[in-house]
């Protein structure tokens, strides 16, 4: 379903992602992780047809998304790893957008929208502004919004981040729900190893923007011979912090806030 | 169609929410209106070009239009910041139809807000020469507003970030308004300040809304129309391409 090549993108003399390859079959669930800045990120913008690679290959489902992006992005659907809501609109209008963006038959969007809210507690909140939520919500709305319609593949950017063990429980039964039902692929991200572990099929670790370990869960403790996946994950990756710059976007939020309410 | 239109109104339920908004831009029209508009009245007299104020409404009418409409395309710059930009682009939708979309509501924002200030003027003591052209005078407005929204997008695709912000108000917008015959008559000028203020696509919106409202203009009014829509078709073009060409 997605077939990557020696992936590599660099900006200026910093190479984010150096020749990664790796594949994921249809109906897998696929859990990509790494320290912060190790280039998961990128990786999903390349597959998802926001950053153009600098050389390698992708397939989405047979599709390449340089030179077919209209046609690629018919076939997923995406949670962010930041903020991608319109705070000024309310929660339900920004399901309805998602609706309307991804041609979700109108009666059918109603209800699934409905259905979700619910699903992760925002119906009460429904007609309030996203910007007078909390972030939790804000997460808890960015998620009901991605399972608004039903892709062939579902990314998922640390779905998980800032969100409660109730809403985690819920998020994780209802992606392995749509895999199991709608045999949805999904490729996803996280910080936290318990979580790969349980839902994962595969796993592939990246660090320094190389692909250093795949496999399943199993094979990867195996292979470092460790007890967790935790352990597992530190054995591969080492046990230094690593250092993300902010990137022009942090900065900007950061004078917006300063300088307005937040509006434009 | 249905994507054009849902964008579309997005900008129109983002304006009427921001009423603080819509007050602080009416600020500076009527600032111009009625000290500049009465102010230099006197002086215009004398001249013999007769009421200022008479000259001034549609100058600026036009300029809260360009602003009102260069800003909302630049509003991308705040999505790209706060996220939804990437909503949108990874949707399954032509993103020609995403960029058309915002445009058409920057622009709707712009011509409601002329509008207000069209409004604004009447109370002051401005008169159209004639009632009935004042449909035709919205239709320039209209023209104005997709130009700039156009323009707005087609700058807002191409920049980062709103460090180039300052940079485009100065060298940009601000020229595009001092320049364009809104603030004084474009006839019996020096010879470059007559070329420029002919380069500036602003000057013929202007221009045109005088024509129609005043039943005076510098250039044909057939002109002006054909001046907006070619260059408001180069700028829905322009801005279409560096839209489709976005990365993040």
């Amino acid at each position: 379903m997605i077939k990557v090549q020696n992936l590599v993108k660099t900006f200026g003399s910093f190479t984010a992602v150096n020749d990664v390859s790796f594949q994921v079959d249809e109906g897998e669930i696929f859990a990509f992780l790494g320290p912060n800045g190790a280039g998961k990120t990128t990786t999903i913008k390349m597959l998802t047809t926001l950053l153009k690679p600098t050389s390698g290959s992708i397939e989405l489902n047979g599709l390449d998304p340089r030179t077919h992006q209209h046609e690629a992005r018919q076939h997923f659907g995406i949670v962010f790893q930041d903020p991608s809501l319109d705070g000024d609109l309310t929660a339900w209008e920004n399901m309805q957008i998602h609706a309307v963006l991804y041609h979700v038959p109108r009666k059918a969007g109603k209800q699934r929208s409905e259905e979700l809210l619910k699903l992760f507690e925002l119906w009460d909140r429904r007609n309030d502004q996203v910007k007078k939520f909390s972030g939790g919500m804000k997460r808890r709305l960015e998620i009901a919004r991605g399972f608004l319609h039903t892709p062939r593949i579902l990314f998922l950017d640390e779905p998980t981040l800032g969100l409660d063990p109730q809403s985690r429980n819920q998020l994780w039964s209802h992606v392995k729900n749509v895999n199991a039902k709608e045999k949805v692929t999904v490729f996803l991200t996280t910080h936290y190893m318990d979580e790969a572990d349980r839902v994962a099929h595969r796993i592939g670790v990246i660090d320094h923007g190389k692909l250093v370990a795949q496999g399943t869960p199993k094979e990867i403790k195996e292979q470092t011979k460790t007890e967790s996946l935790e352990d597992a994950f530190l054995a591969l990756t080492g046990s230094t912090i690593r250092d993300e710059s902010a990137s022009s976007a942090d900065q900007m939020r950061q004078f917006a806030k300063m300088w307005s309410g937040g509006r434009r | 169609m249905s994507a054009i239109y849902i964008l579309w109104l997005r900008e129109l339920k983002r304006y009427v929410r921001s009423r603080a908004q819509v007050i602080a831009s009416l600020g500076q029209p009527l600032l111009y209106l009625l000290a500049l508009g009465f102010g230099l009245s006197p002086v215009f007299k004398k001249a013999g070009y007769g009421d200022y104020l008479q000259f001034i409404a549609p100058g600026v009418i036009g300029m809260s239009v360009l602003f009102s409409s260069i800003f909302s395309g630049l509003g991308l710059l705040w999505d790209r910041q706060f996220g939804f930009l990437k909503e949108t682009l990874v949707a399954p939708v032509p993103r020609v139809q995403i960029m058309i979309g915002r445009t058409l509501g920057g622009a709707t924002v712009a011509v409601i807000q002329g509008l207000l200030v069209m409004v604004v003027s009447l109370i002051a003591g401005f008169r159209p020469a004639h009632f009935y052209t004042v449909p035709l005078a919205l239709g320039f407005m209209v023209a104005i507003a997709i130009v700039f929204a156009a323009l707005g997008v087609a700058i807002g695709s191409s920049l980062q970030d709103m460090q180039g912000f300052q940079l485009i108000m100065n060298f940009m917008v601000m020229p595009i308004f001092f320049l364009s015959g809104a603030m004084f008559p474009l006839t019996g000028l020096g010879k470059i300040l007559g070329f420029i203020t002919k380069l500036d696509p602003l000057s013929y919106g202007i221009d045109g809304m005088r024509a129609m409202l005043l039943a005076s203009s510098a250039f044909d009014p057939r002109i002006d129309i054909l001046v907006l829509a070619g260059v408001g078709s180069l700028f829905v073009v322009l801005g279409a391409w560096r839209f489709s060409k976005i990365e993040i």
